[in-house]
């Protein structure tokens, strides 16, 4: 199988086409194919257990979606991106019974999922805007590699928690820096960490105990008092000419910590704290390096010479947490709702919609080597995931839009998010293949642009909005904007001049535009419609210029469906 | 589904009704066309003043001299009749017109809970998304002023917010201080009649997707459009041109952003906008405080405060504009070590006044450390029946969430009666 992807094109400039062949990845990713009994086993599991929602709850679920509908949301979900038309084309002429399991692998394998990925838990971990003092370029590097080299989650965790050293030297350290701009006693990165990692929100729990739960007030400042031993340093240089302290990098350090953290009570007295997690206590003396005895009792990990995790015969993993806030988090970004609403608070106060299945999926995640690709390759290739968006009579009532608890009994409706819209722009109109920009600077333009989309609050907990919500402002975007007027531009080497040159049969050129934009073939309707909207035209290429406009305007166009 | 604009048709009507009951049918119906008008002509409207962050109201409205708690500063008198602080002076030549609720009592104290309580009148929970206030008034009021051709709700640098079951057609629309507005001109159209063929192409599109079973989001989509072409062409975007004012109008509002920001609502509520957010943020003052207070956030909010009220009200405007000016929670009584004041949601205070609203008094009071509500304490659902009641937002207006739910205006929240006229 063949894929165009984008990440490809841009990162090998005189390579811009990329072949991964299914059989030579499997073996170089050292993994066993990805089709054995066990993974079948477990796939049929999860199934089931989908199923058995279905049944009790007295719903259908919808059709299996046909293959443009899944080819266009699997390139979304997995690759970041629409695929191009020449993709569409080579999946519905491709008779294999396998055809879409072989997709998934090729795209596990791709540059362009791991791009993705790393885009993803790059927002996640230090949000969208640009954060003081923080190497976001450090810490894409950081996901690039884990994501690259299919790392192990436990040891994505272990090293996010345990980093030391310079921001851009070792890129995790980035995650803890970005949350303690505030010199605020590791409080912010004490309930960032939780949320992110543990899929837990304690940051209530800092001023009393949570008002829904068993959670009480000493369990965020036992997290706070592990946290709290990083400390971040600034260094700066004088610069002779504007005389003043200018800013060159930042390090995170171990701070030695002796004893326990105290805090306030509500009433007024105070409490002590003492470095532990989920019950299991730890040393509370200098020697004792408190982030990584966290890290250990999360993931059951410990640290080489190096400093770098390893498996070990001594330590235990306490919890399962970093395993379940995983599973659920990445079972939501394809499903579009998680087991738990937010995917990022679990707990006692707010029960999983299918509990078997996540602690189901959670166990064999575990026994897997929390291996990230198994884990995506269990939940694209279960049943779920091939059906259609659209909802029967038989399965309305599932409608987690509504605030219904999800029972995935057809796919769920996702919005594009910038980064999806941006490059799925650049993939319909080929911009990589005209262009010949290297992919830093690709990065660095698309950061501008997202840009205006994002306010963020000047508050202690980091928080941003974004406009990027199907707002007025992303209307008008879409409508005027730079990216759409270069998008439908048919100046020389442009995609519709492209399209144009090759073939002087409009309704040709008109099947050609849907197929790049909608990833789809127009209908008998959508045919007459473009035809006549071409035949008013002043000039016809006016009229193949307003159909990619609308197409590129439309809710089909924007949605992941 | 939502209740569409005839069901909130309806409530008006009834609203109407209620209040009309033991009159002639005629008489009545004159009645209820001649109060059509007047709540069309008027153009009832608000201004939220938004201090992100959450502002210490207890060194602004609510002081506490003499005390461990009180801080650095002294109250002062106004014109109305309660204190204010020093550093509000102009502000207090202002306060027979503006009021303060000193006992709100809201429980959330983190940022996100908290903005979103005060906004909405609802507490965030999973099974539902609540409108901003702002979304209301833009569903109830902006949907009955066809003139309008802007959205209904716009922010000015605010804080973010949401329209949740009321539509992305009633979000809010947010722009920035500047008053530009990104990817708004039609100029690049050499020829309107292409703009006409994108959107006919449009529709065919987005109707087949509509049809095709997939929830309410494709829809959404095609009413945010419809409302973006309108906005594209329409004449009242000169309301974001500040600069069209004269020099002694731009001169009392002063330089600083939020001046400008203020200049600009009121222009925005004089084309009809009914409600507009300002945000003014950088109140998370956990170090610092009273410096901090002192030099930058109340000498620059007591001029845009004072001169936006004195605008309003010269221009004849005040009597039908709410200003309601407030953060997502207070903060502490106790000053922490690091001389802060951190976040506090149990008693504090909210500037509120105009739209026929009791001006000059203080309502509910705090203990002398300020560390509690002495007496009746409010919900920010009370302050916005308060508000729906000076707007005209009939309070048995119930709009439905997604699920079906019947949602009340204001989470059913009381109008406080002191300020009642």
């Amino acid at each position: 199988m063949t894929l165009r992807p984008l990440a490809a094109a841009l990162t090998f400039a005189l390579a811009p086409l990329l072949s991964v062949s299914t059989a030579a990845s499997a073996a170089e990713t050292g993994g066993e194919g990805v089709r054995t009994g066990g993974d079948a086993a477990i796939i049929a599991e999860i199934d089931r257990l989908i199923a058995r929602g279905w049944e009790e709850n007295g719903v259908e679920p919808s059709p299996v979606a046909s293959d443009s509908e899944w080819l266009r949301r699997v390139w979304l979900d997995l690759g970041g991106h629409i695929p191009d038309a020449e993709a569409v084309l080579e999946f519905d002429r491709n008779q294999s019974e396998s055809k879409r399991a072989e997709l998934i692998e090729a795209l596990l394998n791709s540059p362009d999922y791991v791009r993705h990925f790393s885009t993803v838990w790059t927002n996640l971990a230090i949000g969208q805007g640009q954060v003081e003092n923080t190497s976001r370029l450090g810490m894409r590097r950081f996901f690039r590699n884990a994501f690259a080299r299919n790392v192990p989650w436990s040891e994505v965790v272990f090293e996010l928690i345990t980093a030391e050293g310079h921001f851009e030297e070792n890129g995790a350290t980035n995650f803890l820096l970005a949350q303690m701009v505030d010199n605020d006693e590791g409080v912010q990165a004490t309930a960032k960490a939780t949320r992110l990692l543990l899929g837990m929100q304690v940051q209530c729990t800092q001023c009393h105990n949570h008002p829904f739960n068993d959670w009480k007030q000493d369990q965020f400042w036992q997290f706070n008092s592990i946290l709290k031993s990083a400390r971040r340093i600034d260094h700066e240089e004088f610069n002779e000419q504007t005389g003043q302290q200018d800013f060159v990098y930042a390090e995170l350090v171990r701070r030695p910590l002796d004893g326990p953290v105290f805090f306030e009570k509500r009433s007024g007295l105070m409490q002590v704290a003492f470095p532990a997690a989920f019950g299991e206590v730890f040393g509370e003396g200098m020697d004792t390096d408190r982030r990584t005895a966290f890290a250990t009792a999360l993931t059951g990990l410990e640290p080489d010479d190096e400093g770098f995790p390893m498996a070990s015969e001594s330590a235990e993993a306490v919890t399962d947490q970093v395993a379940r806030a995983f599973v659920n988090r990445t079972w939501g970004h394809f499903h579009g709702y998680g087991f738990t609403r937010p995917v990022d608070d679990m707990g006692p106060h707010n029960a999983p919609s299918h509990p078997e299945l996540l602690d189901y999926v959670t166990e064999q995640f575990i026994t897997h080597g929390y291996d990230v690709r198994r884990l995506i390759t269990w939940i694209t290739r279960s049943q779920a995931y091939q059906l259609t968006s659209k909802e029967t009579r038989e399965n309305e009532v599932d409608d987690p839009a509504a605030g219904e608890v999800p029972l995935f009994s057809h796919m769920a409706v996702k919005r594009m998010t910038a980064e999806q819209l941006y490059d799925s722009l650049l993939i319909a109109t080929e911009a990589q293949k005209a262009g010949n920009s290297d992919w830093e600077s690709i990065e660095a333009q698309k950061r501008v642009w997202l840009g205006q989309f994002i306010t963020e609050f000047g508050t202690d907990d980091l928080t941003e909005s974004t406009t990027f919500n199907g707002s007025i402002p992303q209307a008008l975007m879409m409508m005027n904007g730079e990216l759409t007027s270069k998008a439908i531009s048919a100046d020389a080497g442009s995609y519709l001049n492209r399209v144009l040159g090759s073939t002087t049969n409009p309704e040709e050129a008109v099947t050609r535009l849907f197929l790049a934009s909608l990833g789809r073939k127009p209908s008998g309707k959508e045919k007459s419609a473009a035809a006549a909207l071409i035949r008013a035209s002043e000039k016809p290429i006016y009229g193949y210029q307003d159909l990619f406009w609308a197409l590129l305007n439309s809710n089909e166009f924007v949605f992941v469906k | 589904m939502f209740a569409t604009d005839q069901t909130s048709r309806r409530h008006f009507m009834r609203h109407m009704a209620a209040g009309a009951a033991t009159l002639p049918a005629l008489q009545f119906l004159s009645h209820l066309e001649a109060n059509a008008q007047e709540v069309r002509r008027r153009g009832k409207a608000v201004i939220l003043v938004w201090l992100g962050g959450g502002a210490p109201t207890i060194d602004m409205w609510d002081l506490k001299p003499g005390t461990n708690t009180g801080g650095e500063f002294k109250p002062i008198d106004t014109k109305g009749d309660l204190q204010i602080s020093e550093h509000l002076p102009k502000t207090a030549m202002m306060m027979d017109e503006l009021s303060v609720v000193r006992a709100m009592s809201s429980i959330e104290a983190d940022h996100m809970r908290g903005r979103y309580f005060m906004k909405t009148g609802y507490r965030p929970e999973v099974t539902a998304t609540h409108p901003d206030f702002g979304s209301v008034v833009s569903y109830e009021l902006g949907t009955q002023r066809p003139e309008l051709e802007i959205p209904a709700f716009i922010s000015i640098g605010g804080g973010g917010g949401q329209s949740g079951y009321l539509g992305m057609a009633h979000a809010p629309f947010e722009v920035s201080s500047n008053g530009r507005i990104k990817n708004a001109s039609l100029d690049r159209w050499t020829n309107p009649q292409r703009l006409q063929n994108r959107l006919e192409m449009l529709g065919v599109l987005e109707q087949n997707f509509i049809k095709s079973g997939r929830g309410d989001a494709p829809k959404a989509h095609a009413d945010v459009y419809d409302k973006a072409v309108s906005l594209m062409t329409s004449s009242q975007m000169d309301a974001f041109k500040v600069e069209q004012e004269d020099q002694a109008t731009r001169d009392a509002y002063g330089t600083a952003q939020l001046g400008r920001s203020l200049l600009m609502a009121r222009r925005l509520v004089e084309r009809g906008v009914p409600f507009v957010e300002v945000g003014y943020g950088g109140w998370d003052l956990h170090n610092d405080v009273f410096n901090s207070l002192a030099n930058d956030k109340l000498p620059t909010l007591d001029a845009g405060l004072s001169a936006v009220t004195a605008d309003l009200k010269q221009r004849g405007m005040l009597q039908d504009t709410v200003v309601v000016c407030m953060g997502e929670f207070g903060r502490t009584p106790r000053i922490n070590q690091n001389v802060g004041r951190d976040h506090w949601a149990r008693s504090w205070s909210v500037l509120i006044g105009g739209g026929g609203l009791t001006g000059g008094i203080a309502v509910g009071k705090t203990s002398s450390d300020g560390m509690r509500v002495e007496g009746p304490s409010f919900l920010p659902g009370d302050l916005w029946a308060t508000v729906a009641q000076a707007i005209g937002i009939p309070l048995n207006t119930v709009h439905t969430s997604k699920t079906g739910r019947p949602m009340k205006l204001a989470n059913g929240g009381r109008p406080i009666a002191e300020l009642i006229g």
